[in-house]
């Protein structure tokens, strides 16, 4: 949107460049964090060098569960205040959720493989939830894309958006309870179970994520807005 | 008020199927063919869990069956725009729809649940306690669900897709006989449905 209410040229410059500034934001710390993850980070004891694959796989999850939090936030708006950019900006949200979803099972199909020598385990409850979420949420589009464009489709897609972060917990719990329990626990109520090295690594990590989340979603939703733009403009010129 | 409102609506849905018997008898003879492929589904000598976890699937499926068609009258004869005209409530209409769907699902259910206990083993107490909570969450999340598919292009094929992935905690819940974890569902998704129907009727 328009920069001018801003008098400070550094501020300025970062509203009207956003998307710009989120991407490389989200390069220079997915950089370091690679760097961090290869060279910084010591081997795991018990796992040896595949257990690396867990400053990827979790901030991967982690992120995925902020797109649905903010696809359902956005959705609220569209409840609750009628905002109509809102329904884009929840869409743009979920999909990249379901992207990043599809990366956690794959990781965690891949991390399954180098530890326990299959790839896949129906007793890893993380894996499992993401398996449920990624059918509710690939439903979400199907939803959508058999919906007129309106209010109507915007209305629908919010409530079952907002149905999806409700479903997350539920899910949790439901898989917890349906089988023992043996994912490894690296955050407990003691706090995380990591060096100091390990939990920085981890820390760099899942901000580089959720840099590349922002990037990716200023990245698409601008697309999707010139989208919109370019159809109204073309049937403007067409009547 | 309310509650007269939702009961009007109910009465209305089993008016309809008392005299188009349509999704009832569907229903039944569904449930009946689902338990005798289980039959043929299974190996000889698999226990009393095994046939359970089927029974669930059936159920489901089942519900399933019964939620693709809840709406249908609705959309073939218009009905929508003069329900949401109706000068009440418009969770009342998802209510009373729940409650009628709810009432297939039982009866269908009488049926089955003796009808598994001859074909396989006996139910425990706690399994049909499981059943009747495990219902109420199906109805009250596929009515919502049901609801939205109707709206859309593809109907029928949509329900299922929308319904199964928001259906496996029930599994769950039922399978293990959580009693209480299912009566969380039902009371977290009964609201969350009663809260937000409004918005997927209000604007078609």
């Amino acid at each position: 949107m328009s920069g001018a209410q801003y008098h400070d040229p550094v501020r300025r410059t970062l509203a009207t460049n956003r998307t710009a500034a989120v991407c490389s934001l989200a390069v220079v710390l997915l950089g370091s964090a690679t760097a961090l993850i290869f060279f910084y980070a010591p081997t795991d004891a018990d796992q040896g060098f595949s257990q690396r694959i867990f400053y990827f796989h979790v901030p991967i999850a982690l992120t995925a569960y902020a797109c649905f939090g903010w696809g359902a936030w956005k959705a609220l708006r569209v409840l609750w205040k009628g905002d109509d950019r809102a329904d884009l900006e929840s869409y743009v949200a979920i999909h990249q959720g379901v992207i990043f979803g599809a990366l956690t099972l794959l990781t965690g199909s891949i991390w399954a493989r180098a530890s326990w020598g299959v790839w896949w385990s129906w007793s890893e409850n993380q894996l499992v939830l993401f398996l449920v979420l990624f059918l509710f949420y690939c439903a979400y589009f199907m939803l959508r894309f058999s919906l007129e464009p309106g209010r109507a489709r915007a209305n629908m897609s919010a409530v079952y958006a907002l149905f999806g972060v409700v479903l997350i917990p539920v899910s949790f719990l439901a898989i917890r309870l349906s089988q023992k329990f043996i994912h490894p626990v690296v955050f407990n109520s003691h706090g995380p179970q990591m060096a100091g090295s390990q939990f920085f690594t981890f820390c760099v990590a899942f901000a580089g994520m959720l840099a590349l989340f922002a990037a990716l979603y200023q990245v698409e939703l601008a697309g999707k807005r010139a989208d919109a733009h370019v159809r109204e403009l073309r049937e403007l010129l067409s009547t | 008020m309310y509650l007269a409102d939702v009961g009007a609506l109910a009465r209305k849905d089993l008016l309809l199927e008392l005299r188009a018997k349509e999704t009832l008898p569907a229903m039944l003879l569904f449930v009946l063919s689902a338990l005798t492929i289980f039959h043929f589904a299974l190996p000889r000598g698999t226990g009393h869990q095994a046939a359970l976890g089927l029974l669930w699937a059936a159920l489901v499926f089942t519900a399933l069956l019964g939620l693709t068609r809840a709406f249908v009258a609705e959309r073939e004869q218009g009905m929508f725009d003069a329900l949401v005209l109706a000068p009440c409530d418009r969770s009342a209409i998802w209510l009373g729809k729940s409650i009628a769907v709810f009432a297939f699902l039982v009866a269908a259910e009488i049926v089955a649940l003796p009808a598994f206990q001859v074909f396989f083993s006996g139910l425990s107490g706690r399994t049909v306690a499981a059943v009747v909570l495990a219902d109420i969450g199906i109805c009250t999340v596929g009515t919502l669900f049901g609801a939205m598919a109707v709206a859309g292009r593809a109907r029928e094929l949509l329900l299922p897709l929308l319904f199964l992935p928001a259906a496996i905690p029930i599994v769950v819940g039922g399978v293990g006989g959580y009693l209480w974890f299912l009566a969380l569902y039902d009371a977290i998704f009964a609201l969350l449905a009663w809260a937000l129907f409004e918005y997927v009727v209000a604007e078609r």
